[in-house]
């Protein structure tokens, strides 16, 4: 699943064409979270922290094994847990690692309006270009998941890249690799879909779970980050997994009438400069104001 | 483990239990999780905490800690009752047939027979087996004592009475049932705290697998140190087997019961003896009345004790070879033969000289140094104030370690005042030791797999390799010897020393040297095989009692061969599809896999279950073949019924552990551990373990429920943290930044603790202060129909680390308030299921 | 012509980086992807030092071995091949590059006197040859060869040795050796505890 040659599918704050796109043939790749199966033992956590040389971060203490109350600019793999107690009085222990679930339709692309800053490969992957970003934190409103974290230091944007640079060369993320259950798996999104259907239909027939299913919210078009739930009617249990998370509705009005309306705006203007020449000619400088000759 | 961490994947049932592998070994519990994806395998989980191993198991029991026995003595009662048993298995390849001595009794009081309260020891002759015969249908024989004045030593009686119709009422098996049938749901439910319909559908569930006598399913029973850290905790093990027995469902692919131990390298500590009572390769140590090798030899010897038609291997008769080849690896060409190989070089011991007493006699003033490699003895406890007032009185400590540590710092815990420290006149030397990416070398798993490993970069700074260092030591000293002389030198200056640098001993070298090699030519009569002067041994079949082979460890022969070191092989094909890998690194013994694996088949050679074929006898070619290495003498046919536990002298798994194989008794029963909030409702007049090992120092004290110790507490790791190491380490601090109590949501309403605030836990040795985790994951229990409540605390702060530099923990080590209790078997001590009191703080 | 990746990058940077007031360049670097940095490392066959799974891993170091190179662990990662982790690691095992390279690791001989109350260092000869001179002065001061029946036990009570759970089996053997030959009979581990 080599992405040596990486092909991109969208551009933020980026009107024109985007280069490539549709060029070639492309897998999709998809990480598939088995939450039935993960044990919390926070290997992901330790192992993106670990290949991303993220900085250490102080944390308290707060009446739980979850690490920190959410992801952070450098810390970008959090599993959550949850004490949930069944209708029958039984209690579940439930572990979910949040990250980022590179969208098909990310929000956080369609809010950013700096060139570049985020890009979503054809491959699936939506990856942070800190290099153009700008530090506005529009693509923190427009994430329905409440992953991209601002670094005061840096002031940029982070979150999980789906260790682009791994994938590109052929490797799976640090945190797929790391899982010791293999509750975490990575392959193509068609793949990931099947292994995730299967695993549901096992857990309904021979588990007890009845509502048992995937999480690949149509909201957002889909994800390249699927789940295995319990219970998939109730995703919130898990951490305040949204039950049908969409990009805001702010940033849908910025990114497709306002937009239109803009380049329709921008458009206009040129048209304007174009008549204003045909119709003034150049403008000319005075003499004077050129500087003198060398 | 009698199998291995693959191995889990070929079960259809888990019992896992005393153990929490989902946080403490996640890489092996991905074999459960294997089983129960591929197979539709079920899991339950008993713990006093719904731990992180509970949260993918199909079946959670809370349980009181220390209450496993009686679990497990209900489970074998329910499967006795509901005729959930192996028939074939039990009647062929265990003890239930056999006929125990006159006289003996089961401890429906709280004894068995034989005790003497003054010295509180037991008289073990009567836990024997009746000479004889087959019984089936004759009148009990009477046992009638030797008229002889002096008794000889009890020995297993070598033509074994039986009965194969298992009704003669003295044979084991109508023993063990009316042993357990007192072990009844209501009375499980009493002592355990688990109601009686949870622990009835559990049991229903876990013996499912023999259900309308079904042979081919499999059950694992899974355990680490939960069940160890217990006064019982030999005997909680012991259960679990007896069950796994009674189901037939030892040596078999997916079965078997698991130690999953700690550390990467315990198993191979403790095949290496790194204890006071062994020497390596599991011999036992010498005794002052083994006054020469000939009398060691033959009390260790066992003889073969079984029913006559029966065959039995008895594998431990080759001791001889094993001892000899040992004392010429250690001792070389001082080992004659005029010399007695050397065997007065060894020390003879007569008392316990475990971890537990090692602290009580540097206490005490006796033990006057100590050198400790990659042992943290303080914060290991038990009773941490107890060790670091030994550390004062002892003259001087060598400490070789990686980090700054507790034991090394003994002189400047929390509390210490420069005045105190002044007073203090050990002399510490701490010298910085290798990591593991900086030596070479091998650890053995705790499938029994030996690896090699690679060093990747030397030492930081002036650190060196562990084997210099005590190379370096252990050569200076000769030197003094030599130079000076000294009490009984020869040993110190014969010990065989010849590496090629001797001041750095390569390791490859060493292997070698454990693996052992010919030291004259050898020759197989049979096969015609040759073995040159000097060439490595392929296995231990070789070894000779008569100095012409040299093994530092008979069960690491073969691990590293003339055909190069096997224990670093990376061939990874795995034909049967078991997991097997024969051809990954090496397992003892003999690259075997699966331990006693000729059970895998029934009574004719055939597998139990033909989908999961590890090992059969092939009819046309003579001998036992398969995919695993067959664990059994291979030429000798099914005809010949010789038992699959060869390294038993009856040949058959005990179900009854005749004499002294263990200090409470041949059956396992409950006793309440040494802290206890309820008397034991089975015999409240014996409530603890009867032979259990106490201390006497004024440190050594024990609380009680009078006293206002009244919640039950057990002790544990988590997962992001690796015992005292990794509180050096910024990733793993983040992930778990602070010590905490676990408390259910009952105790914090009862005690009015909000969860993150400061709480006081204190034992009748010492008091520990950490921030409370309310939660639902633990649930308020009725012991014998009282509420009890029960917490947790992991081990892993003390007062060297980066949390606790920063001043961000009260620096109180967890075991502040464990007891100086230990088990008479294994000298554990009991580490899980004390008294304490809670406090607002 | 040959052009690499790299080269590509750059020329696609530069394109970029002249980007038009409208955003309809052709040809933006819009992948800037951070190199694999283990790309051209050493690896090192290695087994975890924490629990008894035995989870391999490989050591990934700054360098090719060659002379002039001193190694520096840069990554470390579970082996794939290994038949038990497959690859996997659990969070102890997934920070053992944090483990190689930390700064608390001890570096020098240190040496506590009587009532100091502070470390003082000390030259591996010179601690080697102390605790030489204590261990025999013990030993000679507590052995004891035979027992009150006149048996012969050749027994040292007066000192004990504690070895740790990540010993590797050559050093255990060596202990051993070296203890049972001074008459140790404290011989424990954390195999007990």
């Amino acid at each position: 699943m080599s992405q040596a040659t990486l092909e991109i599918r969208a551009i933020s704050g980026h009107a024109g064409s985007v280069p490539g796109a549709g060029v070639k043939r492309e897998l999709e790749v998809c990480k598939l979270i088995d939450t039935t199966t993960c044990i919390g033992c926070k290997a992901c956590e330790v192992a993106c922290l670990e290949w991303n040389g993220l900085t250490f971060s102080e944390t308290t203490f707060q009446n739980s094994y979850q690490t920190m109350p959410e992801t952070a600019w450098n810390y970008w793999n959090l599993i959550k847990f949850n004490e949930h107690e069944r209708d029958d009085g039984s209690l579940m222990l439930l572990m979910r690692k949040d990250q980022c679930m590179h969208c098909e339709e990310p929000g956080c692309l369609a809010a950013c309006p700096a060139d570049g800053a985020i890009v979503q490969y054809a491959n699936g992957i939506v990856d942070f270009q800190q290099d153009r970003c700008i530090g506005c934190g529009y693509c923190i409103t427009g994430c329905p998941f409440n992953i991209p974290k601002f670094s005061p230091q840096a002031r940029k944007v982070f979150k999980c890249t789906l260790c682009a640079d791994r994938v590109t060369q052929g490797l799976e993320p640090a945190c797929i690799k790391s899982c010791p259950t293999g509750c975490l798996h990575f392959g193509t999104k068609a793949e990931m879909k099947e292994l995730a259907d299967h695993r549901a239909t096992q857990l309904r027939e021979h588990s007890g779970f009845a509502k048992a299913g995937v999480y690949d919210p149509s909201g957002v078009g889909g994800t390249h980050v699927i789940y295995v739930l319990h219970d998939a009617s109730d995703p919130e249990v898990y951490g305040g997994l949204p039950a049908d998370p969409h990009v805001p509705w702010t940033v849908q009005l910025w990114k497709k009438p306002l937009k239109w309306l803009g380049n329709l705006a921008i458009v206009a203007g040129v048209a304007g400069v174009f008549i204003h020449y045909l119709r003034y000619g150049p403008k000319t400088v005075p003499e004077d104001l050129q500087g003198g000759k060398p | 483990m009698t199998n291995g961490w693959i191995d889990i994947k070929n079960t259809d049932m888990m019992l896992i239990m005393g153990g929490n592998p989902a946080e403490n070994h996640p890489c092996g519990f991905k074999w459960a999780i294997e089983a129960k994806r591929n197979r539709n395998a079920k899991m339950i989980v008993v713990d006093p905490r719904f731990t992180r191993t509970a949260a993918t198991a199909d079946l959670f029991l809370q349980i009181r800690a220390g209450a496993d026995i009686a679990f497990l003595g209900g489970l074998v009662n329910y499967a006795i009752q509901n005729n959930r048993l192996a028939k074939e298995y039990l009647l062929n390849y265990t003890n239930a047939s056999f006929l125990v001595k006159e006289g003996f009794q089961l401890p429906e009081n709280g004894l068995y027979s034989g005790f003497d309260p003054a010295t509180q020891t037991y008289d073990k002759s009567t836990w024997n087996y009746q000479e004889g015969g087959n019984m089936a249908g004759k009148a009990a024989p009477i046992d009638r004592p030797a008229a002889t004045a002096a008794p000889a030593p009890a020995v297993l009686p070598p033509n074994v009475a039986y009965d194969l119709a298992l009704e003669h009422p003295r044979c084991v098996f109508q023993l063990l049932k009316k042993q357990y049938a007192r072990y009844t749901p209501e009375t499980v439910e009493r002592i355990t705290g688990i109601p009686k319909d949870q622990f009835l559908k559990a049991a229903d569930l876990f013996t499912s697998i023999r259900k309308d006598g079904d042979t081919k399913k499999v059950a694992s029973v899974i355990y680490a140190v939960g069940w160890t850290q217990h006064t019982v905790g030999t005997q909680i093990i012991r259960t679990a087997a007896i069950l796994q027995l009674m189901l037939g469902n030892v040596g078999r692919a997916g079965g078997g019961v698991n130690a999953l131990r700690g550390h990467s390298n315990i198993q191979g500590a403790t095949d290496m003896a790194g204890v006071f009572d062994l020497l390596p390769g599991y011999l036992k140590m010498p005794r002052p009345e083994d006054t020469d090798l000939a009398a060691y030899l033959k009390r260790v010897t066992p003889t073969v004790s079984k029913p006559g038609p029966w065959d039995s291997f008895s594998y431990w008769s080759n001791t001889p070879k094993f001892a000899v080849s040992l004392l010429k690896a250690l001792y070389g060409p001082a080992a004659t033969k005029q010399d007695d190989w050397a065997f007065h070089y060894l020390p003879k011991i007569d008392r316990q000289y475990s971890w537990t007493q090692l602290w009580d006699r540097m206490y005490r003033g006796e033990v006057k140094g100590l050198l400790s490699f990659g042992m943290n003895g303080v914060m290991i406890g038990p009773d941490t104030k107890k060790n670091i007032a030994a550390l004062k009185k002892a003259e001087w400590l060598v400490v070789g370690e990686l980090y700054p540590d507790e034991t090394s710092e003994f002189w400047r815990a929390p509390g210490t005042t420069t005045e105190q420290m002044r007073q203090i006149q050990t002399t510490v030397y701490r010298l910085p030791c290798a990591g593991f990416a900086e030596k070479d070398g091998s650890f053995t798993n705790s499938a029994r797999w030996l690896q090699w490993k690679n060093a990747a970069l030397p030492p930081p700074g002036d650190a060196r390799l562990d084997q210099d260092i005590l190379a370096q030591i252990f050569l200076r000293v000769r030197d003094l010897y030599k130079k000076e002389g000294g009490k009984f030198p020869d040993p110190i200056l014969n010990a065989a020393w010849s590496y090629t640098d001797p001041q750095h001993p390569s390791l490859s070298e060493v292997t070698k040297e454990i693996n052992g090699k010919a030291l004259a030519d050898l020759k197989d009569e049979k096969t015609g095989q040759e073995i040159k002067t000097g060439q490595q041994l392929p296995g231990f079949a070789w070894l000779k009692d008569d100095g012409t082979t040299a093994a530092g460890n008979w069960i690491y022969c073969g691990a590293w061969t003339e055909a190069g070191p096997q224990l670093a092989r990376r061939g990874t094909e795995d034909p049967s599809g078991l997991g097997i890998y024969p051809n990954w690194a090496w397992s003892w013994p003999a690259n075997r896999r699966v331990l006693y694996n000729r059970a895998s088949c029934d009574v004719e050679g055939k597998p139990w279950d033909p989908s999961r074929k590890q090992v059969w006898w092939n009819e046309a070619a003579g001998r036992w073949v398969g995919n695993d290495v067959p664990d059994f003498k291979a030429d000798s046919p099914p005809k010949d019924h010789m038992g699959p536990f060869i390294m038993n002298p009856e040949g058959v798994g005990r179900i009854f552990a005749p004499l002294a194989a263990f200090a409470e008794g041949p059956f396992p029963e409950h006793y309440e551990p040494m802290e206890s909030p309820v008397k034991n409702p089975l015999h409240p007049n014996q409530s603890n373990n009867p032979v259990v090992k106490k201390f006497t120092t004024a440190e050594d004290v024990y609380g009680t429920v009078e006293q206002g110790f009244t919640v039950i507490c057990t002790t544990y790791r988590l997962t992001e943290h690796y015992h005292y190491w990794t509180k050096h380490n910024p990733m793993n601090v983040e992930t778990v930044p602070e010590p905490f109590v676990e408390i259910s949501a009952d105790m914090a309403k009862d005690y009015g603790i909000e969860g993150g605030e400061t709480i006081k836990v204190t034992s009748a040795r010492g008091t520990y202060i950490a921030k409370a985790f309310v939660t639902r994951r633990i649930k308020a229990m009725l012991i014998d129909g009282k509420k009890m409540h029960q917490i947790g605390i992991p081990i892993h702060w003390g007062y060297r680390g980066i949390a606790e530099d920063a001043g961000k923990t009260a620096n109180t080590p967890a075991n502040l308030l464990t007891p100086t209790v230990i088990d008479p078997n294994a000298f554990t001590p009991e580490f899980k299921g004390f008294l304490v009191k809670v406090e607002k703080a | 012509m040959d052009t690499t990746r790299r080269d590509f990058l750059k020329v696609a940077a530069a394109g970029g980086a002249a980007a038009t007031v409208f955003g309809f360049d052709l040809a933006p670097a819009y992948a800037q992807l951070r190199e694999l940095k283990i790309a051209r490392a050493t690896e090192t066959r290695s087994t975890c030092p924490y629990c008894s799974v035995s989870c391999g891993v490989i050591i990934y170091t700054l360098g090719d071995r060659a002379k002039n190179v001193t190694p520096q662990v840069i990554h470390v990662e579970g082996d794939p091949d290994h038949p038990i982790n497959r690859g996997t690691l659990c969070p102890k095992g997934a920070s053992l590059e944090q483990d190689i390279l930390n700064p608390r690791r001890l570096t020098k001989p240190q040496v506590r006197r009587p009532g100091k109350t502070e470390w003082e260092d000390i030259s591996w000869d010179n601690a080697i040859g102390e605790i030489a001179q204590r261990v025999k002065k013990t030993r000679d001061e507590t052995f004891v060869e035979k027992d009150a029946s006149g048996r012969t036990v050749n027994r040292c009570e007066g000192m004990a040795f504690t070895g740790g759970c990540t010993d590797t089996n050559e050093f255990n053997y060596l202990v051993v050796k070296a203890m049972r030959s001074l008459g140790v009979c404290y011989l424990e581990n954390q195999a007990r505890v």
